[in-house]
């Protein structure tokens, strides 16, 4: 069970990191993208997320 | 060369440098405090390991479609890179301690010595293990960056000849030096790597999720140095405010 539990921190860290909205944002990011077919989107939220993220540390 | 194969050799290598200067960092540091012989041992179990791994996924990942391959591993490196970056800004910054090879030399060579005394010449499972662990998860994430970077651009050779030649440099500098690779300047190369994730991580969930860039690839050559200089203005602009009275 330990070891599911590992690797479940593992993956969450490996895929996810140590902020998580930065994750989610992305995500929806690209729903929004592949929604409107814009490329502009992408750079746009990147910039914001990376941003915000850095802005509350 | 074009400037796409420019941008996914040096992309891949930097990435890869990365990864192998960590590896590079654990296997020096048991090694020495233990057992180079175990060690080695260790070493080439995780490469056999690695390339029974690379055999099987390789062709299982080109295979997918790749609109799927582009926004699935865009919006992963997106992410992976966005958290590199954000590290790195801060670190840059002076508002997170900046990662230590050195530290993380002494903290594996204590572990090393905590480890117990060696009694015998067989192999020493402690260095072997330790060894084939930091190999075969750093040697992963060489092989993930260089085959998603590689099937992306349909040119999986050019990135695996980089990512083979960022491991072969970066163990040479570590033979030819033989101690820990704080002299690297990590920091730097993590922000660089950080750009170029979150540059390459943009452009193809972008394009695997149904948008087209203006100018094709060459929009990379405008996006990366967007990325950049968007990190270095907040570089720039956290140093300011950490410097003013409250």
């Amino acid at each position: 069970m330990s070891r599911i539990k590992a690797l479940g921190r593992f993956a969450w860290n490996f895929i996810v990191g140590d902020d998580w909205r930065v994750a989610a944002g992305v995500a929806v990011a690209i729903g929004v993208t592949a929604i409107a077919a814009a490329w502009w989107i992408l750079p746009l939220a990147v910039a914001a997320l990376l941003g915000l993220s850095v802005v509350r540390r | 060369m074009s400037g796409a194969q420019l941008g996914l050799a040096v992309s891949v290598f930097l990435a890869c440098a990365v990864e192998a200067v960590e590896a590079l960092t654990i296997v020096l540091a048991v090694g020495t405090t233990r057992s180079w012989r175990s060690a080695l041992i260790g070493v080439a179990a995780a490469v056999l390991t690695l390339a029974v791994l690379i055999a099987a996924l390789g062709p299982a990942l080109t295979a997918i479609p790749l609109n799927a391959l582009r926004v699935t591993v865009g919006g992963l490196l997106l992410i992976t890179g966005l958290q590199w970056l954000r590290k790195a800004v801060l670190r840059a910054a002076g508002l997170k301690a900046l990662h230590d090879e050195q530290a993380a030399f002494v903290e594996e060579t204590a572990a090393a010595q905590l480890a117990g005394e060696l009694t015998t010449e067989a192999i020493d499972g402690y260095s072997f293990l330790v060894a084939f662990k930091g190999v075969l998860l750093e040697g992963l994430e060489v092989a993930f960056i260089a085959l998603t970077f590689g099937a992306n651009q349909h040119d999986i050779p050019l990135a695996a000849v980089a990512a083979a030649v960022a491991v072969v440099v970066v163990t040479l500098a570590g033979v030819a030096i033989r101690a820990p690779l704080a002299r690297v300047p990590e920091n730097t190369m993590k922000f660089l790597v950080g750009v170029m994730l979150t540059s390459f991580g943009t452009f193809w969930s972008a394009e695997g999720a149904g948008a087209s860039w203006p100018g094709g690839e060459s929009a990379l050559l405008v996006v990366i140095p967007a990325v950049a200089l968007f990190a270095v203005a907040l570089v720039a602009s956290l140093r300011t405010t950490a410097v003013q009275p409250a």
